[in-house]
């Protein structure tokens, strides 16, 4: 496969067309948190919104534009983190970086088995550039958790 | 009229990814830079590198007369009347920021006595373009910010082109201040500098024209074009990075206040006080950039003995190549006009948008095919929203840019458009 075969793989390519979780939603009742990040280099931005219910992800809702890499990135981000463990959501977290990190080399199966249609990003970690692309949803992500697990205490 | 000089710029020999050809088309962001500047950088740090305008030893002297040599070179290429209207500055974004940042020390009544042309208030007001870089947009809006002044923008229409109906309306008589551009850095569209500078003398205002794009592409004669201020980059025009230029006529640089304080600017100075020196030193202060001087004084001299007449017409051949091309494409949206036969109203700029597809994933297939582009919104955030586009892809050419280059770029946004609407990006 070809760096860009591999880069824009078809999974990537329909998560792009059509991204889970867009729109944003609000989680009446429950805690949530809110964060908008943008890619200062070419202005890509998304909100994101992250309700918790007890120890579950309760829902994450997201609205932005962008390249098809970021935009596939939360829409994976969406699939991955609703309905698990908050404990758990941190390990994945931890595991998509862990792939932004790996140069295109791929990662250990511990951390590929939490990922699954997330590990097609794999091809993005060679293009230091896009890495930002693929991480813009996952900052958000990040930053909204932490309020909503603050809005909790 | 093609320029044949590929051969001068040691860094297009390399390939890019994965040994495929290197097609450099970023030459709007940065220029690639002859042997000759180069060679220069390393003559001057390898034989006469010393701190300049203080010290009396040999090298002080050598050192100080390459730093002044060259302001002299770079102000006969932009028809300056002398060679103390030449302010080096960091880049060209600090030469705006240093008329703008003069203007607010004027304003606060701060670096010397108050020149009226310089204070602005409340009831003055500041006018710009719609289609600024960043760099000639934020200093100004930030000044109306701390003085109060009203700040105003001349539009631009659907291809880019600036409103002249409007000039009238918008440069009114508060206004002390128009800044613009020379060339636009996302439709390459040259201003027509004319009305623009008879209408702000008609009210009394002040110019200021951002050179970026103009003076490392066409023949730039500041006495000509009738402006106040113009700022230059020197890595934009096969200089090295680090130094920028703002020329000003010489009464107003010695009446302006500096913004920016340190040694080597002052005749006296006591603990209550500071008295400065005239223009150009006043605004010079710390240690200064003096190979990075010299050598864009090498960068100048290698596109005088190209001519400027000549880079134009080699860069109008290609702004014809690359605009048409792209206009003709399906399903790809040139930004602005194609521009006429003559080359005479854009510079070699192409901004384009693929129909459906982000500018960050066109760009991935053009650095795929060796191809290097810009991608995003190029520091113009509201020329991009006025198209309703969030950022594009551009290319831009120089003196060692080819025909065949343009030929590959071509070719790569066409298999860039297939490679995404063939994955079903739309």
């Amino acid at each position: 496969m070809s760096d860009l075969d591999q880069m824009y793989q078809q999974v990537i390519m329909d998560h792009a067309r059509e991204a889970h979780g867009r729109g944003l939603q609000d989680a009446a009742g429950l805690p949530q948190g809110e964060s908008h990040q943008v890619n200062t280099t070419c202005g890509d931005e998304v909100t994101m919104r992250v309700a918790l219910d007890g120890t579950l992800v309760a829902s994450v809702s997201w609205e932005g534009q962008g390249c098809s890499i970021s935009q596939a990135s939360t829409s994976v981000l969406h699939d991955l983190m609703v309905g698990v463990n908050v404990e758990d959501s941190d390990k994945i977290a931890e595991a998509f970086r862990a792939l932004m990190g790996a140069q295109g080399k791929g990662i250990d199966d511990a951390h590929a088995d939490l990922l699954g249609d997330a590990n097609a990003f794999g091809g993005v970690g060679k293009y230091p550039a896009r890495i930002k692309c693929a991480l813009l949803g996952w900052m958000a992500w990040k930053d909204a958790l932490a309020q909503a697990r603050e809005e909790e205490r | 009229m093609t320029l044949d000089v590929r051969h001068d710029f040691p860094l297009l020999e390399r390939t890019a990814r994965a040994g495929k050809p290197l097609v450099y088309l970023d030459s709007a962001a940065t220029s690639q830079k002859p042997r000759a500047v180069l060679e220069a950088e390393q003559a001057f740090y390898a034989r006469h590198n010393a701190a300049v305008s203080r010290g009396a030893h040999v090298l002080a002297e050598e050192a100080t007369a390459a730093f002044e040599e060259a302001r002299a070179t770079f102000a006969r290429f932009i028809g300056a009347s002398s060679a103390r209207e030449v302010v080096w500055t960091q880049n060209a974004t600090a030469a705006l920021n240093l008329v703008a940042g003069g203007m607010a020390s004027a304003s606060a009544g701060v670096g010397g006595p108050a020149d009226p042309r310089f204070v602005l208030g409340p009831g003055d007001r500041i006018v710009v373009t719609e289609t600024e870089h960043h760099a000639n947009l934020i200093p100004w809006q930030q000044l109306a910010q701390r003085t109060g002044a009203e700040f105003a923008w001349i539009p631009v229409d659907d291809l880019g082109r600036m409103d002249t109906h409007a000039l009238d309306e918008v440069i009114n008589a508060q206004t002390k201040v128009v800044a613009f551009t020379h060339v636009s850095n996302v439709t390459g569209i040259v201003t027509d500098v004319a009305p623009l500078v008879q209408r702000a003398r008609a009210v009394g205002a002040l110019t200021v024209v951002d050179g970026c794009q103009s003076v490392p592409h066409l023949p730039v004669n500041v006495q000509e074009l009738g402006v106040d201020f113009l700022a230059s980059s020197g890595h934009k025009m096969l200089g090295p990075t680090g130094i920028g230029a703002l020329w000003g006529r010489a009464e107003l640089l010695d009446a302006l206040p500096p913004s920016v304080f340190g040694g080597s600017t002052i005749t006296k100075v006591t603990m209550e006080k500071t008295e400065w020196l005239p223009a150009p030193q006043r605004f010079e202060a710390g240690s200064q950039p003096v190979a990075q001087v010299v050598a864009l004084a090498a960068a100048v001299e290698y596109l005088q003995n190209l001519g400027m007449e000549a880079v134009a017409a080699h860069e109008a051949d290609l702004a014809l190549q690359m605009r048409s091309g792209l206009a003709e494409m399906d399903k790809v949206r040139l930004i602005g006009p194609v521009g006429n036969s003559e080359g005479s109203d854009v510079v070699a700029i192409a901004a384009f948008a693929v129909e459906g597809v982000h500018s960050h994933d066109v760009g991935q297939v053009l650095d795929d095919d060796g191809i290097c582009v810009r991608v995003g919104h190029h520091c113009n955030q509201p020329l991009h929203a006025k198209f309703g586009l969030p950022g594009s892809t551009r290319a831009s050419a120089h003196v060692y840019t080819t025909h065949e280059d343009v030929e590959a770029f071509l070719n790569s946004v066409e298999r860039a458009r297939d490679f995404f609407h063939a994955r079903s990006a739309v």
